[in-house]
């Protein structure tokens, strides 16, 4: 399965729902275009939330950090929210897990933006 | 081809990374692993791939990716060999190191090695073969922790 975004605006956070696989490929493009035009239009705080997302590879990690680290250079926030086990797991055993800031309440982490 | 040895011939394409991930689970799911296990299996032969087609053949249409499973009597061995300069593994960065964690690449030998129980890199002129091994269940790998 092809990753998919869908977007959405919660109090000033923009929260990107993502399903599927971001892998080497597609999946990575989707989410760097995706992001790249958040940050076009002014909106720097993001919420990525990886509920339906089954699967990463290293080249989706990579993207993950990118995403992250673009943000960040511009003065905005990206925080992940509802890691599956499968991606918690590889974000433990490459330490990512504490780079990123990880919320698994939505409303919680919408708030914690302000 | 034995009955418990397939190989494959693959393009040097992203086509190829997603059958070389498919292949691998499916012939780790008949090997009796567990779904944890198949899915770490998948990833590794995944990352393989990705170097291969990638950083070993650079999506050269003239190379090939030679991908080959075999079950021996304790092991499930994955072998990919590329048509590359050759993987030079002292000059991958430890993607675990505070200056590292943030860069955008460099994982994937390293996860490669943390989801196979041995990781055998052997590089060439003429490319690079990557061996990867994983225990089949009640072999050595418990035999390991029952020792322990």
């Amino acid at each position: 399965m092809s990753m998919k975004i869908s977007s959405r605006q919660v109090d000033g956070v923009t929260v990107l729902d993502c399903s599927g696989r971001i892998t080497l490929g597609e999946g990575s493009v989707i989410l760097r275009d995706t992001v790249a035009q958040l940050l076009s239009s002014g909106q720097k705080k993001i919420l990525l939330n990886l509920g339906d997302v089954n699967y990463i590879d290293s080249s989706g990690i990579g993207e993950l950090v990118s995403a992250f680290t673009t943000v960040r250079k511009q003065g905005g926030e990206l925080k992940l929210l509802n890691l599956t086990k499968k991606v918690h797991d590889l974000l433990q055993i490459t330490k990512l897990y504490t780079v990123f800031d990880v919320k698994d309440d939505e409303a919680a982490a919408v708030k914690s933006f302000n | 081809m034995t009955a418990n040895r397939v190989s494959y011939t693959l393009d040097s394409t992203l086509e190829t990374v997603d059958s070389a991930e498919q292949a691998a689970s499916r012939i780790a799911a008949e090997t009796g692993f567990e779904d944890d296990e198949i899915t770490r299996i998948a990833m590794a032969v995944r990352e393989a791939a990705v170097n291969a087609v990638l950083h070993g053949n650079a999506y050269d249409p003239q190379k090939k990716v030679k991908l080959e499973f075999e079950i021996t009597g304790n092991d499930l061995v994955i072998t990919i060999c590329d048509q590359g300069k050759g993987l030079d593994e002292s000059k991958i960065p430890d993607p675990l190191a505070p200056e590292n964690l943030l860069k955008t690449s460099g994982r994937g030998i390293f996860l490669i090695r943390s989801f196979m129980d041995e990781v055998h890199i052997r590089p060439s002129q003429t490319g690079t073969e990557i061996k990867l091994v994983k225990h089949v269940r009640g072999t050595s790998a418990d035999a390991k922790e029952a020792s322990q």
